[in-house]
């Protein structure tokens, strides 16, 4: 079975949850014999793994025809494509774009992150879409996140195969309700067209039933995994402060993450005791107001705020950590706290995650709860069965969950929707 | 000649509120009213009272034939005491018609015989006075919390001059043989061991009103059948549940008293008396020993005590609340005895298992075992605060208890001859008013004595 994947990150370069899912994925789908998969991402770095799948750079893809000799192409885009691709995606420019602003390849320009002219881009990768559209041999159409909706639009209408769609999140978890008319524009125009839609949970799943107005027999829940840690991280060793525990939380500090309970939270514990400490690592735009919040709260000392972390420094904090908090107000997924629990860290998530409806051996809670909050981040501080139980218990349960059992629950939705196509 | 044991289970549990971490040292007060009462009442209203009154009437209906055993924890008894008295009414009344037997349990509903014979034996032996300040009886036979028994705690039992216990027919534990035979504990063979049959008694309380199970409905004629077709020499067949088995589980709707009503009736056709555990002892004997060298229970499909001790978490809970019991049992405070009762009562582990059941668990007010554990933990933070304040902690419990023996016999002896103090005081005063009488009879003739002391005075000053 071919398919074409749309999406917008791919490891190494991510900038969130988006690309490390799409990896997974891919990685867990490539495991059945017969799959071949093309993704398309908008700007290759040229490091990516392409041991198990076919990038196209959508950069790379003319849309206006240029003559240029094979060694110039191979020159320019050979680090991560054939330029043999090059001239067969030519051959299927299918409109005059010569009015658009295009590069000595007759390509466009992306960014491959979240510019402020997004939508420009989205457009772009659109209209991109419809050239790969033409020129690939596929079966199926399956675009991950509301910025591919278009381009897969736009490829089920070329060729006539079926459309599905990955949806990891919704706008209405992103601006806690408060939606963008344009973006929810594009999603429902995306879920209208799709013969099937995916969510990464059921709470998501929910959502596109009763906020985008979809059939709920077209729309099924397929949960995220985890890939296994590599070596290199699984040989990091555990900085640990014996007489200091350290609470993290991790990720985006914006207003869907909740960061503001967990500092709540943290300031009822360090009412009552003074050997624990909070790290909040992360970035965002909620960063200053929660900087202000903790000298507030008089506990500046014992709350600390690292910045952005990529990389392994991500899992040596994970490591060093005792408690893994996630207090989302709206989270469709949320693959962190699995990551958590595979460095053995006791984790507490909110009962408002997508992870949560898989999740057994971790505490949930709601987020706004900051006295249950700050109870369970004492109870495991101070109790070694219940950190004994959650760090075994959880680890475990976490090292179950595979991209390869995904990749059969896809395999099964690709044949049903192909199966009942036309 | 068969005979049939039935028993019922009455309990309780008092429910634990809401207690954060920052309530430690600050609130000594760990209960929810409110669930409590509701509770309470509500069991009361659809089970316990419906149904002794049903065990009443067929009391005095079958005159002496109908017999049955009944087994209440000392938490329950204080709750029924308080919200539901007219429960204790009845059963009052039920004792007083000469048909019910009350056995012994322990007070807390804990699992102490699990971890500390000294506080087992208190409970049972507070449980005896209060059964029998009650309803008049001294409880000759026991069962522990949910049939917990293994050879170790026979045996404490035995040694206590109980005469039989009630424990669980374990598929496990009895391999081959039938749970219809009166046994004996192997490491003492006075004790008797009745032994549940679980079939018959699931049959009421767990299937009675379900109507995917193939015998549904259920009647006491085919009932009183399986029991009457049961070998000839099988005779004990033991029916044990809980009392909220009828009208809880089993809703009242599915005319399950009605079921039990007749049972007397049919089973006096077919010859089949009933007796109580009492009778069951004394008049029949013992086939043979039962080993149990590890705990059972009646609980879950592995008939264990891994319900409430099955992980890490529920193993530290119990470990540090029986980590402070001979402190408790050496202090005389009233709260610190009660919160003891109340926190030993074995559902409260029973909210921290993370065994997967087929049927989903009752947590209480708990949404998971992680938040019951945190809860039992707090509470029990404080607890043991004030339990350790009672008494500076690095004295050892021997010496302790050693300094308070003194202390308490230094009281006596202080007591004691304070009140020899006050005897000979009264006998001085006595002896006063004596001679005052004395005097005034002698007042006449006073002149010449004092004439003659003085003379003798003078006699002396001379000298």
């Amino acid at each position: 079975m071919k398919v074409l994947m749309f999406g917008w990150e791919f490891p190494p370069h991510i900038l969130g949850g988006l690309g490390t899912a799409s990896y997974g994925l891919t990685k867990g789908l490539s495991r059945q014999d017969d799959m071949e998969i093309t993704f398309c991402i908008p700007k290759p770095w040229g490091d990516e793994d392409q041991s198990f799948l076919k990038i196209i750079g959508m950069n790379s893809v003319p849309i206006v025809w240029r003559d240029v000799q094979w060694d110039y192409v191979n020159n320019r885009v050979g680090g991560y494509m054939n330029p043999q691709l090059y001239y067969d995606l030519r051959d299927h420019i299918y409109a005059d774009f010569g009015y658009m602003n295009t590069n000595d390849l007759g390509c466009l320009e992306f960014s491959g992150r979240y510019p402020d002219n997004l939508q420009e881009e989205i457009n772009n990768y659109s209209i991109v879409a419809g050239v790969v559209a033409r020129q690939q041999q596929f079966d199926i159409i399956h675009s991950h996140d509301w910025l591919t909706y278009p381009a897969g639009i736009h490829a089920k209408q070329v060729s006539g195969k079926p459309l599905i769609l990955h949806v990891h999140a919704t706008d209405f978890d992103r601006s806690r309700g408060n939606v963008n008319p344009s973006v929810y524009a594009i999603e429902k125009n995306g879920m209208d067209h799709a013969d099937h839609i995916m969510c990464v949970s059921e709470l998501t799943r929910q959502t596109v039933i009763h906020k985008y107005f979809q059939d709920p027999h077209k729309v099924s829940t397929v949960h995220n995994a985890v890939s296994p840690l590599s070596k290199e991280i699984q040989d990091i060793i555990p900085q640990k402060n014996i007489k200091e525990k350290l609470v993290t939380f991790l990720g985006r500090i914006t207003m869907q993450k909740g960061p503001e309970y967990f500092v709540e939270a943290a300031a009822l514990v360090l009412k009552r005791t003074r050997n624990i400490r909070f790290v909040m690592a992360g970035n965002g735009d909620m960063m200053v107001p929660m900087i202000r919040l903790v000298a507030e709260r008089g506990i500046a000392d014992r709350f600390h705020f690292p910045g952005f972390m990529k990389g392994k420094q991500v899992y040596e904090v994970l490591k060093a950590s005792d408690v893994y908090i996630m207090p989302s107000v709206s989270e469709p997924f949320g693959i962190s706290p699995l990551e958590a629990m595979q460095c053995c860290v006791p984790t507490i998530i909110s009962k408002q995650s997508g992870c949560a409806e898989i999740l057994d051996k971790c505490i949930k809670l709601d987020y706004w709860d900051i006295h249950a909050m700050a109870d369970a981040i004492y109870s495991i501080c101070t109790n070694p069965s219940l950190y004994e139980f959650l760090k075994v218990e959880g680890k475990k349960e976490v090292d179950s969950i595979t991209w390869d059992k995904v990749g059969l629950k896809i395999r099964d939705i690709y044949e049903q929707v192909i199966g009942n196509y036309r | 000649m068969k005979t049939i044991c039935l028993y019922f289970e009455i309990h309780q549990i008092i429910h634990l509120k809401r207690y954060r971490f920052f309530n430690i040292g600050t609130d000594h007060y760990y209960y929810d009213d409110y669930e409590n009462e509701k509770t309470i009442t509500e069991v009361a209203e659809r089970s316990y009272i419906p149904a002794l009154q049903t065990l009443i009437k067929m009391a005095k209906d079958n005159n002496k034939y109908f017999k049955v055993a009944l087994s209440v924890s000392g938490v329950a008894l204080e709750q029924l005491e308080v919200h539901a008295p007219s429960v204790i009414s009845l059963l009052q009344e039920l004792s007083s018609t000469g048909c019910c037997e009350f056995l012994a349990e322990p007070y807390s509903h804990g699992l102490s015989s699990l971890a500390n014979e000294k506080c087992f034996r208190e409970e049972l032996n507070r449980m005896k006075k209060k059964i029998k300040q009650m309803f008049g009886q001294i409880p000759k036979v026991c069962r522990n919390s949910s049939l917990i028994y293994s050879d170790e705690i026979g045996s404490v039992v035995a040694d206590m001059g109980f005469k039989g216990m009630l424990t669980e027919g374990a598929k496990h534990i009895l391999g081959w043989k039938s749970p219809h035979y009166l046994y004996h504990c192997s490491m003492n063979p006075n004790l008797k061991l009745l032994l549940r049959d679980f079939k018959l008694s699931d049959d009421i309380s767990l299937r009675f009103s379900n109507s995917e199970w193939n015998e549904y409905p259920l009647f006491a004629s085919t009932y009183i059948d399986w029991i009457a077709s049961l070998p000839q020499e099988e005779q004990v067949i033991n029916i044990f549940m809980e009392l909220c088995a009828l009208g809880i589980s089993q809703p009242l709707s599915s005319n399950i008293l009605e079921f039990l009503k007749a049972i007397p009736v049919e089973a006096k056709a077919k010859g089949i008396t009933f007796s109580t555990p009492t009778e069951i002892c004394t008049k029949l004997k013992s086939v043979g020993q039962i080993d149990v060298p590890y705990p059972m229970s009646w609980v879950d499909e592995e008939r264990d005590v891994s319900s409430w001790l099955g992980n890490i978490m529920q193993r530290e809970a119990f470990n540090k609340l029986y980590s402070v019991a001979e402190r408790v049992l050496l202090c005389q405070d009233r709260r610190i005895k009660q919160d003891w009762d109340y926190l030993q009562a074995s559902n409260n582990f029973r909210f921290m298992t993370t065994k997967n059941c087929s049927c989903g668990i009752d947590r209480g007010i708990y949404d998971s075992p992680y938040d019951a554990f945190t809860n039992y933990m707090n509470i029990l933070g404080d607890f043991i605060n004030r339990v350790n304040s009672l008494y500076p902690a690095d004295i050892d419990n021997e010496e302790l208890n050693s300094l308070l023996t003194t202390i308490k016999n230094q009281g006596e002896e202080l007591s004691a001859l304070n009140m020899e103090i006050d005897k000979l005081h009264d006998k001085l005063v006595k002896a006063e008013k004596k001679s005052i009488v004395i005097d005034s009879d002698k007042d006449s003739s006073r002149k010449v004595s004092t004439n003659k002391t003085t003379n003798s005075k003078k006699k002396k000053s001379v000298k």
